[in-house]
Protein backbone atom coordinates (compact mmCIF):
# COMPACT_ATOMS: atom_id res chain seq x y z
CA UNK A 1 0.00 0.00 0.00
CA UNK A 2 2.45 2.41 0.97
CA UNK A 3 4.90 1.38 -1.77
CA UNK A 4 1.81 2.11 -4.03
CA UNK A 5 1.56 5.32 -2.72
CA UNK A 6 4.81 6.06 -3.49
CA UNK A 7 5.21 4.94 -6.74
CA UNK A 8 1.46 7.20 -7.65
CA UNK A 9 3.49 10.27 -6.00
CA UNK A 10 6.64 9.40 -8.39
CA UNK A 11 4.48 8.73 -10.90
CA UNK A 12 2.52 12.47 -10.69
CA UNK A 13 5.88 14.51 -9.76
CA UNK A 14 7.36 13.01 -12.83
CA UNK A 15 4.53 13.35 -14.80
CA UNK A 16 4.88 16.19 -18.01
CA UNK A 17 2.05 18.02 -16.69
CA UNK A 18 3.66 18.62 -13.10
CA UNK A 19 7.13 19.71 -14.60
CA UNK A 20 5.26 21.74 -16.61
CA UNK A 21 3.99 23.59 -13.57
CA UNK A 22 6.94 23.05 -10.99
CA UNK A 23 10.43 23.53 -11.89
CA UNK A 24 11.76 22.38 -9.10
CA UNK A 25 10.84 20.00 -6.39
CA UNK A 26 10.31 21.00 -2.55
CA UNK A 27 13.28 19.34 -0.60
CA UNK A 28 14.67 22.26 1.81
CA UNK A 29 18.45 22.46 0.26
CA UNK A 30 19.62 25.77 -0.92
CA UNK A 31 19.36 25.62 -4.92
CA UNK A 32 15.74 25.07 -4.13
CA UNK A 33 14.91 27.90 -1.54
CA UNK A 34 15.97 30.18 -4.22
CA UNK A 35 14.30 28.77 -7.04
CA UNK A 36 11.01 28.72 -4.96
CA UNK A 37 11.45 32.74 -5.21
CA UNK A 38 13.15 32.92 -8.48
CA UNK A 39 10.39 30.65 -10.65
CA UNK A 40 7.27 32.06 -9.32
CA UNK A 41 6.06 34.53 -10.68
CA UNK A 42 4.16 36.28 -7.40
CA UNK A 43 7.14 35.38 -4.90
CA UNK A 44 9.67 36.70 -7.62
CA UNK A 45 9.03 40.28 -6.33
CA UNK A 46 11.62 39.53 -3.86
CA UNK A 47 14.82 38.33 -3.59
CA UNK A 48 16.52 35.02 -2.96
CA UNK A 49 18.26 36.69 0.00
CA UNK A 50 17.93 39.72 2.10
CA UNK A 51 19.59 41.37 4.63
CA UNK A 52 19.20 39.38 8.01
CA UNK A 53 17.79 42.70 9.80
CA UNK A 54 15.05 42.82 6.72
CA UNK A 55 12.69 40.28 8.67
CA UNK A 56 12.93 42.13 11.81
CA UNK A 57 9.63 43.34 12.26
CA UNK A 58 11.27 46.25 14.92
CA UNK A 59 12.76 47.48 11.38
CA UNK A 60 10.16 47.50 8.67
CA UNK A 61 7.28 47.55 11.09
CA UNK A 62 5.81 45.45 8.43
CA UNK A 63 4.22 48.75 6.71
CA UNK A 64 5.23 48.39 3.30
CA UNK A 65 3.87 44.76 3.08
CA UNK A 66 0.54 45.53 5.26
CA UNK A 67 0.02 48.70 2.92
CA UNK A 68 -0.51 46.51 -0.36
CA UNK A 69 -1.90 43.84 1.55
CA UNK A 70 -5.10 46.04 2.26
CA UNK A 71 -4.97 47.07 -1.38
CA UNK A 72 -5.12 44.10 -2.50
CA UNK A 73 -8.04 43.30 -0.01
CA UNK A 74 -9.39 46.40 -1.44
CA UNK A 75 -9.04 45.42 -5.15
CA UNK A 76 -11.05 42.06 -4.32
CA UNK A 77 -13.87 43.15 -2.19
CA UNK A 78 -13.82 46.62 -4.37
CA UNK A 79 -14.78 44.68 -7.52
CA UNK A 80 -17.20 42.89 -5.19
CA UNK A 81 -18.76 45.95 -4.49
CA UNK A 82 -19.25 46.92 -8.14
CA UNK A 83 -21.49 44.11 -8.86
CA UNK A 84 -23.98 45.64 -7.23
CA UNK A 85 -23.45 49.10 -7.28
CA UNK A 86 -24.49 51.85 -10.02
CA UNK A 87 -22.84 55.44 -9.48
CA UNK A 88 -26.17 57.21 -10.76
CA UNK A 89 -27.76 59.42 -8.19
CA UNK A 90 -30.95 57.97 -7.86
CA UNK A 91 -29.90 54.36 -7.47
CA UNK A 92 -26.59 54.43 -5.45
CA UNK A 93 -28.11 55.18 -2.56
CA UNK A 94 -30.68 52.24 -2.82
CA UNK A 95 -27.77 50.42 -4.13
CA UNK A 96 -26.00 51.05 -0.44
CA UNK A 97 -28.92 49.79 1.59
CA UNK A 98 -30.06 46.84 -0.91
CA UNK A 99 -26.06 45.87 -0.28
CA UNK A 100 -26.68 45.68 3.55
CA UNK A 101 -30.18 43.74 3.96
CA UNK A 102 -30.41 41.85 0.84
CA UNK A 103 -26.96 40.89 -0.75
CA UNK A 104 -25.34 38.03 1.08
CA UNK A 105 -22.22 39.14 2.90
CA UNK A 106 -23.00 42.57 1.54
CA UNK A 107 -22.70 44.60 4.89
CA UNK A 108 -19.50 42.01 5.38
CA UNK A 109 -17.75 43.11 1.89
CA UNK A 110 -18.67 46.83 2.06
CA UNK A 111 -17.59 46.99 6.17
CA UNK A 112 -14.03 45.18 4.90
CA UNK A 113 -13.52 47.80 2.19
CA UNK A 114 -14.40 50.67 4.10
CA UNK A 115 -12.11 50.24 6.91
CA UNK A 116 -9.55 48.71 4.87
CA UNK A 117 -9.07 51.99 3.43
CA UNK A 118 -9.26 53.83 6.47
CA UNK A 119 -6.23 51.56 7.31
CA UNK A 120 -4.26 51.87 4.41
CA UNK A 121 -4.52 55.63 4.68
CA UNK A 122 -2.89 54.96 8.56
CA UNK A 123 -0.61 52.22 7.29
CA UNK A 124 0.82 54.09 4.26
CA UNK A 125 1.60 56.97 6.51
CA UNK A 126 3.61 54.98 9.54
CA UNK A 127 5.32 53.39 6.30
CA UNK A 128 6.52 56.56 5.39
CA UNK A 129 7.09 57.70 8.97
CA UNK A 130 9.20 54.13 9.00
CA UNK A 131 11.23 55.08 6.08
CA UNK A 132 12.01 58.62 7.22
CA UNK A 133 13.16 57.88 10.80
CA UNK A 134 15.71 55.02 9.23
CA UNK A 135 16.98 57.22 6.44
CA UNK A 136 15.89 54.67 3.57
CA UNK A 137 15.07 57.83 1.52
CA UNK A 138 19.28 58.68 0.81
CA UNK A 139 21.05 57.71 -1.99
CA UNK A 140 20.69 55.30 -4.07
CA UNK A 141 17.20 55.43 -3.03
CA UNK A 142 15.81 59.13 -3.44
CA UNK A 143 13.52 58.66 -6.47
CA UNK A 144 11.75 55.68 -4.92
CA UNK A 145 10.42 58.02 -1.97
CA UNK A 146 9.37 60.36 -4.47
CA UNK A 147 7.37 57.97 -6.06
CA UNK A 148 5.92 56.75 -2.47
CA UNK A 149 5.28 60.05 -1.77
CA UNK A 150 3.15 60.16 -5.03
CA UNK A 151 1.80 57.00 -4.20
CA UNK A 152 0.73 58.38 -1.29
CA UNK A 153 -0.85 61.40 -2.48
CA UNK A 154 -2.71 58.90 -4.45
CA UNK A 155 -4.15 56.48 -1.74
CA UNK A 156 -5.57 60.02 -0.21
CA UNK A 157 -6.94 60.51 -3.22
CA UNK A 158 -8.69 56.78 -3.71
CA UNK A 159 -10.15 57.45 0.02
CA UNK A 160 -11.41 60.55 -0.37
CA UNK A 161 -13.40 59.59 -4.32
CA UNK A 162 -14.33 56.29 -2.63
CA UNK A 163 -15.82 58.72 0.13
CA UNK A 164 -18.66 60.08 -2.28
CA UNK A 165 -19.81 56.83 -3.51
CA UNK A 166 -22.52 55.77 -0.45
CA UNK A 167 -24.43 59.52 -1.91
CA UNK A 168 -25.50 59.86 1.59
CA UNK A 169 -25.23 63.15 3.82
CA UNK A 170 -21.82 62.31 5.09
CA UNK A 171 -20.68 61.97 2.06
CA UNK A 172 -21.71 64.62 -0.47
CA UNK A 173 -21.14 67.01 2.26
CA UNK A 174 -17.51 65.80 3.31
CA UNK A 175 -16.92 66.13 -0.57
CA UNK A 176 -18.43 69.24 -0.55
CA UNK A 177 -16.09 70.66 1.92
CA UNK A 178 -12.97 68.47 0.04
CA UNK A 179 -13.54 70.35 -3.26
CA UNK A 180 -14.49 73.87 -2.03
CA UNK A 181 -11.18 74.30 -1.71
CA UNK A 182 -10.44 73.78 -5.25
CA UNK A 183 -12.54 77.33 -5.73
CA UNK A 184 -9.60 78.99 -3.83
CA UNK A 185 -7.36 77.39 -6.61
CA UNK A 186 -4.55 80.49 -6.91
CA UNK A 187 -5.65 82.06 -11.04
CA UNK A 188 -7.77 78.32 -11.75
CA UNK A 189 -10.59 79.00 -9.08
CA UNK A 190 -12.93 81.58 -9.33
CA UNK A 191 -12.44 82.97 -5.22
CA UNK A 192 -8.69 82.10 -5.63
CA UNK A 193 -5.97 85.26 -5.94
CA UNK A 194 -5.97 86.51 -9.32
CA UNK A 195 -8.98 84.93 -10.80
CA UNK A 196 -10.14 88.31 -12.61
CA UNK A 197 -6.97 88.27 -14.21
CA UNK A 198 -7.14 84.56 -15.66
CA UNK A 199 -11.25 85.22 -16.16
CA UNK A 200 -12.87 81.93 -15.00
CA UNK A 201 -16.09 81.68 -13.44
CA UNK A 202 -18.15 79.94 -11.04
CA UNK A 203 -19.10 77.48 -14.13
CA UNK A 204 -15.50 77.48 -15.56
CA UNK A 205 -12.93 76.73 -13.02
CA UNK A 206 -10.72 74.41 -11.32
CA UNK A 207 -13.44 73.16 -9.10
CA UNK A 208 -16.48 72.56 -11.71
CA UNK A 209 -14.22 70.57 -13.72
CA UNK A 210 -13.24 68.59 -11.18
CA UNK A 211 -17.05 68.00 -10.06
CA UNK A 212 -18.78 68.56 -13.51
CA UNK A 213 -21.19 71.35 -12.31
CA UNK A 214 -21.01 74.14 -9.64
CA UNK A 215 -22.35 71.77 -6.88
CA UNK A 216 -21.43 67.84 -5.89
CA UNK A 217 -23.78 66.69 -8.03
CA UNK A 218 -24.89 63.27 -10.35
CA UNK A 219 -21.97 64.40 -12.53
CA UNK A 220 -19.64 64.40 -9.60
CA UNK A 221 -21.13 60.73 -8.69
CA UNK A 222 -19.82 59.43 -12.03
CA UNK A 223 -17.07 61.51 -12.40
CA UNK A 224 -15.66 60.07 -8.99
CA UNK A 225 -16.81 56.38 -9.80
CA UNK A 226 -14.94 56.06 -12.64
CA UNK A 227 -11.44 57.95 -10.86
CA UNK A 228 -11.84 55.84 -8.07
CA UNK A 229 -12.60 52.30 -9.90
CA UNK A 230 -10.74 52.75 -12.72
CA UNK A 231 -8.08 55.70 -13.42
CA UNK A 232 -6.49 55.76 -9.72
CA UNK A 233 -6.15 52.13 -8.99
CA UNK A 234 -4.54 51.76 -12.04
CA UNK A 235 -2.26 54.76 -11.39
CA UNK A 236 -1.31 53.62 -8.34
CA UNK A 237 -0.65 49.96 -9.31
CA UNK A 238 1.74 51.07 -12.37
CA UNK A 239 3.42 53.32 -9.40
CA UNK A 240 3.48 49.83 -6.75
CA UNK A 241 5.24 48.36 -9.47
CA UNK A 242 7.79 51.01 -10.71
CA UNK A 243 8.13 50.71 -6.45
CA UNK A 244 8.64 47.39 -5.50
CA UNK A 245 10.98 46.95 -8.59
CA UNK A 246 13.24 49.85 -7.50
CA UNK A 247 13.75 48.59 -3.94
CA UNK A 248 15.31 45.69 -5.89
CA UNK A 249 17.03 47.98 -7.98
CA UNK A 250 18.24 50.49 -5.70
CA UNK A 251 19.81 47.54 -3.62
CA UNK A 252 17.13 46.16 -1.87
CA UNK A 253 16.10 46.86 1.43
CA UNK A 254 18.15 49.54 3.35
CA UNK A 255 20.61 48.65 6.30
CA UNK A 256 23.53 50.06 7.17
CA UNK A 257 26.52 50.40 5.23
CA UNK B 1 19.16 54.09 19.22
CA UNK B 2 20.68 50.55 20.64
CA UNK B 3 22.55 49.43 18.06
CA UNK B 4 24.94 52.67 17.85
CA UNK B 5 26.82 51.76 21.22
CA UNK B 6 26.84 48.39 19.72
CA UNK B 7 28.46 50.03 16.06
CA UNK B 8 30.70 51.83 18.03
CA UNK B 9 32.31 49.03 19.78
CA UNK B 10 33.02 47.25 16.67
CA UNK B 11 34.60 50.33 15.07
CA UNK B 12 36.86 50.39 17.80
CA UNK B 13 37.97 46.48 17.71
CA UNK B 14 38.29 47.07 14.20
CA UNK B 15 40.80 49.91 14.47
CA UNK B 16 42.90 47.64 17.34
CA UNK B 17 42.67 44.05 15.21
CA UNK B 18 44.48 44.49 11.47
CA UNK B 19 41.87 44.66 8.96
CA UNK B 20 40.78 42.02 7.22
CA UNK B 21 42.02 42.08 3.06
CA UNK B 22 38.26 40.48 2.08
CA UNK B 23 35.26 42.37 2.68
CA UNK B 24 32.87 39.79 4.71
CA UNK B 25 29.95 38.44 3.33
CA UNK B 26 26.79 40.42 4.07
CA UNK B 27 24.88 38.83 6.09
CA UNK B 28 21.80 37.53 4.72
CA UNK B 29 19.42 34.69 5.14
CA UNK B 30 17.11 33.02 2.03
CA UNK B 31 13.93 34.74 1.54
CA UNK B 32 12.16 31.43 1.54
CA UNK B 33 11.30 30.54 4.36
CA UNK B 34 12.61 33.54 6.52
CA UNK B 35 10.71 36.35 4.85
CA UNK B 36 7.71 34.22 3.35
CA UNK B 37 6.56 32.82 6.15
CA UNK B 38 6.61 36.16 8.26
CA UNK B 39 4.43 37.57 5.33
CA UNK B 40 2.19 34.97 5.32
CA UNK B 41 1.79 34.86 8.71
CA UNK B 42 1.17 38.69 9.09
CA UNK B 43 -1.47 38.31 6.47
CA UNK B 44 -3.10 36.57 8.21
CA UNK B 45 -3.39 37.90 11.21
CA UNK B 46 -4.29 41.33 9.64
CA UNK B 47 -6.79 39.88 6.87
CA UNK B 48 -8.36 38.31 10.52
CA UNK B 49 -8.32 41.10 12.32
CA UNK B 50 -10.23 43.01 9.47
CA UNK B 51 -12.49 40.49 8.97
CA UNK B 52 -13.73 40.32 12.90
CA UNK B 53 -13.43 44.10 12.93
CA UNK B 54 -15.30 44.05 9.95
CA UNK B 55 -18.12 41.59 11.67
CA UNK B 56 -18.63 43.86 14.65
CA UNK B 57 -18.52 47.16 13.58
CA UNK B 58 -20.75 48.57 10.99
CA UNK B 59 -18.95 51.20 8.05
CA UNK B 60 -21.06 54.38 8.74
CA UNK B 61 -24.62 55.41 6.09
CA UNK B 62 -26.65 58.25 7.23
CA UNK B 63 -29.54 59.39 5.20
CA UNK B 64 -30.04 59.69 1.49
CA UNK B 65 -28.35 62.93 0.29
CA UNK B 66 -29.66 66.18 0.22
CA UNK B 67 -27.90 69.17 -1.20
CA UNK B 68 -30.66 71.37 0.79
CA UNK B 69 -29.70 70.59 4.06
CA UNK B 70 -26.31 71.22 5.39
CA UNK B 71 -25.01 69.50 8.63
CA UNK B 72 -23.02 71.73 10.89
CA UNK B 73 -20.45 71.14 10.75
CA UNK B 74 -19.37 69.31 7.83
CA UNK B 75 -16.46 67.74 8.41
CA UNK B 76 -14.05 66.32 5.15
CA UNK B 77 -13.28 62.92 5.61
CA UNK B 78 -10.97 62.46 8.84
CA UNK B 79 -7.32 62.53 7.10
CA UNK B 80 -7.73 65.78 5.52
CA UNK B 81 -9.42 67.55 8.53
CA UNK B 82 -5.74 68.65 9.35
CA UNK B 83 -6.14 70.97 5.92
CA UNK B 84 -9.66 71.71 7.07
CA UNK B 85 -8.30 72.73 10.79
CA UNK B 86 -5.60 75.07 9.04
CA UNK B 87 -8.74 77.26 7.65
CA UNK B 88 -9.56 78.67 11.05
CA UNK B 89 -5.45 80.35 10.41
CA UNK B 90 -5.46 80.35 6.75
CA UNK B 91 -7.36 81.86 3.69
CA UNK B 92 -8.67 78.67 1.45
CA UNK B 93 -6.11 79.40 -1.32
CA UNK B 94 -3.21 78.92 1.23
CA UNK B 95 -5.17 76.50 3.67
CA UNK B 96 -6.67 74.10 1.01
CA UNK B 97 -4.34 74.93 -2.10
CA UNK B 98 -0.98 75.99 -1.68
CA UNK B 99 -0.06 74.68 1.63
CA UNK B 100 -1.06 71.01 0.85
CA UNK B 101 0.76 71.08 -2.49
CA UNK B 102 3.48 72.13 -0.53
CA UNK B 103 3.81 69.43 1.97
CA UNK B 104 3.74 67.20 -1.30
CA UNK B 105 6.87 68.70 -2.94
CA UNK B 106 8.17 69.17 0.36
CA UNK B 107 8.20 65.42 1.06
CA UNK B 108 9.23 64.86 -2.03
CA UNK B 109 12.36 67.39 -1.75
CA UNK B 110 13.14 65.72 1.43
CA UNK B 111 15.96 63.17 -0.07
CA UNK B 112 17.40 65.93 -2.51
CA UNK B 113 17.92 68.39 0.26
CA UNK B 114 19.05 66.01 2.94
CA UNK B 115 22.61 65.33 1.94
CA UNK B 116 23.92 64.10 5.25
CA UNK B 117 25.42 60.40 4.26
CA UNK B 118 24.49 59.39 7.90
CA UNK B 119 21.79 57.79 9.10
CA UNK B 120 21.02 55.64 6.26
CA UNK B 121 19.56 52.41 7.02
CA UNK B 122 18.98 52.03 10.68
CA UNK B 123 17.25 54.51 13.40
CA UNK B 124 19.43 57.09 14.89
CA UNK B 125 18.60 60.08 16.35
CA UNK B 126 22.18 61.27 17.23
CA UNK B 127 23.60 61.86 13.61
CA UNK B 128 20.56 63.44 11.96
CA UNK B 129 18.77 65.71 15.07
CA UNK B 130 17.72 68.43 12.61
CA UNK B 131 15.97 66.28 10.20
CA UNK B 132 14.31 63.97 12.15
CA UNK B 133 12.96 67.07 14.23
CA UNK B 134 11.59 69.09 11.67
CA UNK B 135 9.55 65.48 10.05
CA UNK B 136 8.64 64.72 13.86
CA UNK B 137 7.04 68.27 14.43
CA UNK B 138 6.01 68.49 10.62
CA UNK B 139 4.25 64.95 11.11
CA UNK B 140 3.14 64.76 14.71
CA UNK B 141 2.54 68.46 16.33
CA UNK B 142 1.42 69.91 13.17
CA UNK B 143 -0.37 66.97 11.14
CA UNK B 144 -1.22 64.54 13.34
CA UNK B 145 -2.44 66.98 15.99
CA UNK B 146 -4.07 69.06 13.61
CA UNK B 147 -6.60 66.07 12.86
CA UNK B 148 -6.71 65.20 16.27
CA UNK B 149 -8.18 68.55 16.92
CA UNK B 150 -10.18 68.64 13.83
CA UNK B 151 -11.96 65.12 14.83
CA UNK B 152 -12.81 65.33 18.24
CA UNK B 153 -12.87 69.38 19.36
CA UNK B 154 -14.91 70.84 16.42
CA UNK B 155 -18.42 70.97 16.73
CA UNK B 156 -20.70 73.08 15.09
CA UNK B 157 -19.69 76.38 13.88
CA UNK B 158 -15.88 74.74 13.70
CA UNK B 159 -16.34 75.92 17.30
CA UNK B 160 -14.11 74.18 19.75
CA UNK B 161 -15.53 71.97 22.16
CA UNK B 162 -14.43 69.59 24.66
CA UNK B 163 -14.87 65.70 24.41
CA UNK B 164 -17.48 66.58 27.81
CA UNK B 165 -18.88 69.13 25.99
CA UNK B 166 -22.53 69.00 24.68
CA UNK B 167 -22.21 70.67 21.02
CA UNK B 168 -24.70 73.80 21.09
CA UNK B 169 -25.18 74.65 17.74
CA UNK B 170 -25.88 78.20 19.04
CA UNK B 171 -23.07 78.67 21.19
CA UNK B 172 -21.83 82.13 20.92
CA UNK B 173 -17.63 83.22 20.05
CA UNK B 174 -17.14 86.79 20.35
CA UNK B 175 -15.76 87.95 16.75
CA UNK B 176 -12.67 90.14 18.18
CA UNK B 177 -10.10 89.37 15.42
CA UNK B 178 -8.58 92.17 14.30
CA UNK B 179 -5.62 92.39 11.46
CA UNK B 180 -2.31 93.39 12.27
CA UNK B 181 -2.73 96.89 11.22
CA UNK B 182 -5.27 97.30 13.46
CA UNK B 183 -3.97 95.83 16.43
CA UNK B 184 -1.59 97.14 19.53
CA UNK B 185 1.46 98.81 19.10
CA UNK B 186 0.67 98.81 15.27
CA UNK B 187 -2.26 101.34 15.32
CA UNK B 188 0.05 104.23 15.31
CA UNK B 189 1.41 103.61 11.90
CA UNK B 190 -1.92 104.00 10.51
CA UNK B 191 -1.59 101.09 7.86
CA UNK B 192 0.37 102.80 5.06
CA UNK B 193 -0.19 101.16 1.63
CA UNK B 194 0.55 101.43 -1.83
CA UNK B 195 -1.81 100.80 -4.80
CA UNK B 196 -3.95 99.30 -2.01
CA UNK B 197 -1.29 96.70 -1.09
CA UNK B 198 -0.83 97.33 2.85
CA UNK B 199 2.93 98.14 3.53
CA UNK B 200 3.03 96.46 6.79
CA UNK B 201 2.01 93.28 6.07
CA UNK B 202 4.83 93.76 2.95
CA UNK B 203 7.47 94.84 4.94
CA UNK B 204 7.11 91.74 7.69
CA UNK B 205 6.60 89.02 5.13
CA UNK B 206 9.58 90.12 2.82
CA UNK B 207 11.34 90.02 5.94
CA UNK B 208 10.20 86.89 6.91
CA UNK B 209 10.59 84.85 3.63
CA UNK B 210 13.62 86.67 2.20
CA UNK B 211 15.77 88.72 4.34
CA UNK B 212 15.82 86.11 7.55
CA UNK B 213 17.13 83.29 5.60
CA UNK B 214 19.59 85.37 3.51
CA UNK B 215 20.87 87.43 6.80
CA UNK B 216 21.22 84.07 8.63
CA UNK B 217 23.63 82.67 5.57
CA UNK B 218 25.97 85.34 5.41
CA UNK B 219 25.93 85.04 9.12
CA UNK B 220 26.60 81.71 9.59
CA UNK B 221 27.68 80.09 5.84
CA UNK B 222 31.59 81.31 6.64
CA UNK B 223 32.00 79.22 9.68
CA UNK B 224 29.14 76.32 9.27
CA UNK B 225 30.74 73.67 7.51
CA UNK B 226 27.39 72.13 6.75
CA UNK B 227 25.36 74.88 5.02
CA UNK B 228 28.79 75.52 2.87
CA UNK B 229 27.87 71.66 1.99
CA UNK B 230 24.33 71.95 1.49
CA UNK B 231 25.14 75.36 -0.83
CA UNK B 232 22.50 78.22 -1.62
CA UNK B 233 20.25 76.29 -3.33
CA UNK B 234 19.65 73.39 -1.33
CA UNK B 235 19.74 76.01 1.85
CA UNK B 236 17.24 78.43 0.08
CA UNK B 237 14.76 75.44 -0.87
CA UNK B 238 14.81 74.13 3.11
CA UNK B 239 14.95 77.28 4.21
CA UNK B 240 11.52 78.54 2.71
CA UNK B 241 9.94 74.87 3.36
CA UNK B 242 11.00 75.71 7.05
CA UNK B 243 9.73 78.73 7.20
CA UNK B 244 6.59 77.98 5.26
CA UNK B 245 5.86 75.25 8.01
CA UNK B 246 6.61 77.81 10.62
CA UNK B 247 4.19 80.07 9.43
CA UNK B 248 1.44 77.89 10.75
CA UNK B 249 2.25 77.83 14.02
CA UNK B 250 2.83 81.61 14.42
CA UNK B 251 -0.23 81.81 13.04
CA UNK B 252 -1.80 79.91 15.48
CA UNK B 253 -0.22 81.66 18.13
CA UNK B 254 -0.83 85.14 16.66
CA UNK B 255 -4.19 84.05 16.66
CA UNK B 256 -4.83 82.48 19.72
CA UNK B 257 -3.07 84.91 22.29
CA UNK B 258 -3.77 88.04 20.66
CA UNK B 259 -6.66 87.46 18.12
CA UNK B 260 -4.90 88.88 15.26
CA UNK B 261 -6.53 87.93 11.69
CA UNK B 262 -4.63 88.97 8.90
CA UNK B 263 -0.80 89.80 9.20
CA UNK B 264 -1.23 90.86 5.26
CA UNK B 265 -3.81 92.35 3.16
CA UNK B 266 -4.38 93.39 -0.46
CA UNK B 267 -6.74 93.47 -3.40
CA UNK B 268 -6.20 89.80 -4.45
CA UNK B 269 -5.52 87.57 -1.30
CA UNK B 270 -4.77 87.50 2.37
CA UNK B 271 -2.53 86.45 4.50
Amino acid sequence: MIKRLKDLKKTILESQVWRSMFRHDYADTPRNRTLQIMSNVWMHLHPPKVRRHAIRIRFTWCMGGITFLLFLVLTVTGVVLMFYYRPVAEYAYADMKYLQFDVPFGMLVRNMHRWAAHGMVITVWLHMFRVFMTGSYKSPREFNWVIGVILLTLTLLLSFTGYLLPWDQLSIWAVTVGTNMARATPLLGHEGPFAQVAGVTPRYDARAFLLGGTIVGPPTLLRFYVLHCIFLPILASLLMIVHFWRIRKDGGISGPL
Amino acid sequence: MAEAPGRAAVAEKAKVTPKPKIKPIEDKIHCWPYLVRSEYVCSIIITALLMVWSIGINAPMEEPANPTNTPNPSKAPWYFLGLQEMLVYFDPWMAGVVLPSLIIVGLMVIPFVDINPKGNGYYTFQERKFAVTMFLFGFLILWVSLIVTGVFLRGPGWNLFWPWEVWDPHKVVALTNVDLPYWGPFKVLGNPKIFDVELLGLTLVTLYLTVLPVAFWFWKSKTSPILQELGPLRYGIVAFLFLTMMGLPIKMFLRIAFNIKYIWVTPWFNV
